[in-house]
């Protein structure tokens, strides 16, 4: 805390126990989650009397839960097939635009995370009931898909605005086609941040409750859709086990995202 | 990497460069092209579907009947009054949590920060459906607090702490407090420490160094993240309708309840589009105050 103003201790140690006090806050409630996940009982307590993975044998025995899981993760699968691919192209194009055209672009490509999720759920609703998409994959991934594309877009187009075009230009001079480009040149190095969009991409996806509440019915329910619902009934503890999936899969990519914030101050 | 590329090679035939230029011009925009489909398919279309259906009859003629009933009912002015009170008490609170915070990881050790700034990061990319439970688990009437208020014998009975306003704005709050600090955070850490030194060895005051100085380079950033964290908590669904047990009645569960109980589509279309349009006036607002502020410095 070099700012060039006397120690306070006081201030200091207050400020830090803000601080402390603030991240516990944020980040306490989920591990009371996993906690919960292994308790033996039926009643929620804390800490649980017993340790069991009862809960966990429930989720794998209950068609229900597994189904819905099955689902999400395909569907979580097939929305970064969609959205990844479009949103590099994107990012990459928008960044050889001129500057105008390319603000235009990047307000247009945010539009989805603006505009309230509700409303593109009961819009998409009526939208696809007359295109009969409604309860059907198809209908999810596209919806999902559109709100995992401006993760992709912006986490690629801060990746291109460090990229050096010039490379770009020379390879096309001597004669390299698109395709080649993006073989030999832009694909190598943009390895890692692909890989970092597509994990939010589908992180998006796995955790999306609004439009999955609205469009996935019987069959195509999804994993956070039957979370929702059964949150509304009762604390079945086997939402503690999906709930501490899910945590999993955030620390997987908060790793990842950390991994790639040290090599870049690395480079 | 740059020095691999002598410059005359696209020097070397102006012709053929100026066909690929122009070539390449045209291809920035099909690049573009297949995410500007999606997104007009998938929300815009959606959003004139919302339009249509509160401004126009059955029998397809222009009416604003909708409208009307959503600004006489009592009932629908009570549920947009609540969701700008929520929204309102959940910026108040992130700014007040997430500013003195942001500027207290820009004060110590990058690499404690870097660690504080995890268990944010951790908390932004857990499911809302997550944390809306992990707080039901802590609030409820035998919940994780309770049990603990009354071992240590500070209450006998167990408070009513979940399902009311204040435990929607606190689900709300934990979720927009990443929000607000990841791009404050990042705003904060650009302004250059040695302006705070300098105002140090002019003999100004820790408080008087950071009303005058740096709080005014922080504020565009800290505005920017209030307007972001007001707009998102405007379309909340989840967390108000998980902790608020159906006494904190906002806009998006409204829409939500006549989409489901299949009544008044025309009412909850109109209400959806008004939602949108406050969404684009704070947004354009604050773009063109931000764009004069910007201008006259």
């Amino acid at each position: 805390m070099n700012d060039g103003f006397p120690l306070n201790r006081p201030l200091r140690v207050l400020s830090w126990a803000f601080a402390v006090l603030t991240t516990c806050f944020l980040a306490a409630p989920s591990f009371i989650v996993i906690l919960m996940s292994f308790s033996g009982s039926d009643f929620l307590e804390l800490p649980p009397r017993t340790l069991s993975l009862r809960w966990y044998e429930a989720f794998l025995s209950s068609e229900r839960w597994l189904g819905a899981a099955a689902t999400s993760f395909l569907l979580a699968g097939l929305v970064v097939m969609v959205a990844v691919p479009v949103g590099v192209l994107s990012a990459y194009g928008a960044m050889k635009m001129s500057l105008r055209w390319r603000s235009l672009v990047q307000a247009f490509m945010l539009l989805p995370a603006v505009v309230p999720a509700i409303l593109i759920a009961v819009g998409l609703f009526f939208f696809y009931s007359r295109i009969g998409l409604v309860g059907t994959l198809t209908g999810l991934v596209f919806g999902h898909a559109v709100l995992a594309l401006p993760v992709v877009f912006l986490v690629m187009s801060a990746a291109f605005a460090s990229f050096d075009f010039d490379q770009v230009r020379a390879a096309q001079s001597l004669g390299a086609g698109e395709v080649t480009v993006w073989r030999i040149i832009i694909l190598p190095q943009m390895v890692y941040n692909i890989l970092v969009s597509s994990l939010l991409a589908f992180l998006t996806s796995l955790d999306e409750v609004v439009i999955a509440m609205l469009l996935s019915v019987g069959r195509r329910t999804t994993m956070p859709k039957l979370m929702f619902t059964s949150l509304r009934d009762q604390i079945d503890p086997i939402i503690a086990v999906v709930s501490t999936l899910l945590l999993v899969l955030a620390a997987v990519v908060v790793i990842v995202l950390q991994l790639r914030g040290n090599a870049v101050r690395k480079r | 990497m740059q020095d691999m590329v002598p410059e005359r090679i696209s020097r070397q035939a102006p012709s053929h460069a100026h066909r690929a230029e122009l070539r390449s011009r045209v291809a920035h925009f099909a690049f573009v092209a297949p995410s500007i489909v999606l997104v007009a398919v998938l929300v815009l279309v959606p959003c004139f579907w919302l339009f249509w259906l509160s401004a126009f009859d059955v029998d397809g003629s222009l009416s604003f009947e909708n409208y009307r009933t959503v600004f006489e009912s009592a009932g629908y002015r009570s549920v947009f009054l609540t969701t700008f009170l929520v929204a309102f008490a959940t910026v108040l609170v992130t700014i007040l949590i997430g500013g003195p915070f942001s500027l207290f990881l820009v004060n110590i050790q990058e690499r404690k920060a870097r660690l504080l700034l995890s268990a944010v990061m951790l908390s932004f990319w857990t499911s809302v459906l997550v944390r809306a439970y992990a707080w039901l688990v802590l609030l409820q009437r035998n919940g994780v607090v309770n049990t603990l208020l009354i071992d240590l014998g500070l209450i006998s009975d167990p408070l009513r702490l979940v399902f009311n306003f204040s435990a929607a704005v606190l689900g709300m709050v934990h979720i927009m407090l990443p929000v607000f600090i990841l791009p404050v955070y990042g705003a904060m850490s650009r302004i250059d420490p040695d302006l705070m030194r300098a105002a140090a060895s002019f003999g100004a005051s820790r408080s008087q160094a950071l009303r005058q100085v740096f709080l005014p380079l922080a504020m565009p950033g800290i505005a920017a993240g209030g307007v972001l964290v007001f707009v998102m908590s405007l379309g909340f669904y989840v967390t108000p309708a998980i902790l608020g047990g159906g006494r904190v009645y906002m806009i998006a569960m409204r829409i939500e309840r006549s989409l489901s109980n299949f009544t008044s589509y025309g009412a909850a279309s109109a209400l959806g589009v008004l939602l949108l349009v406050a969404t684009g006036v704070i947004l354009g607002l604050s773009y063109l105050a931000a764009r004069t502020i910007l201008k006259v410095r």
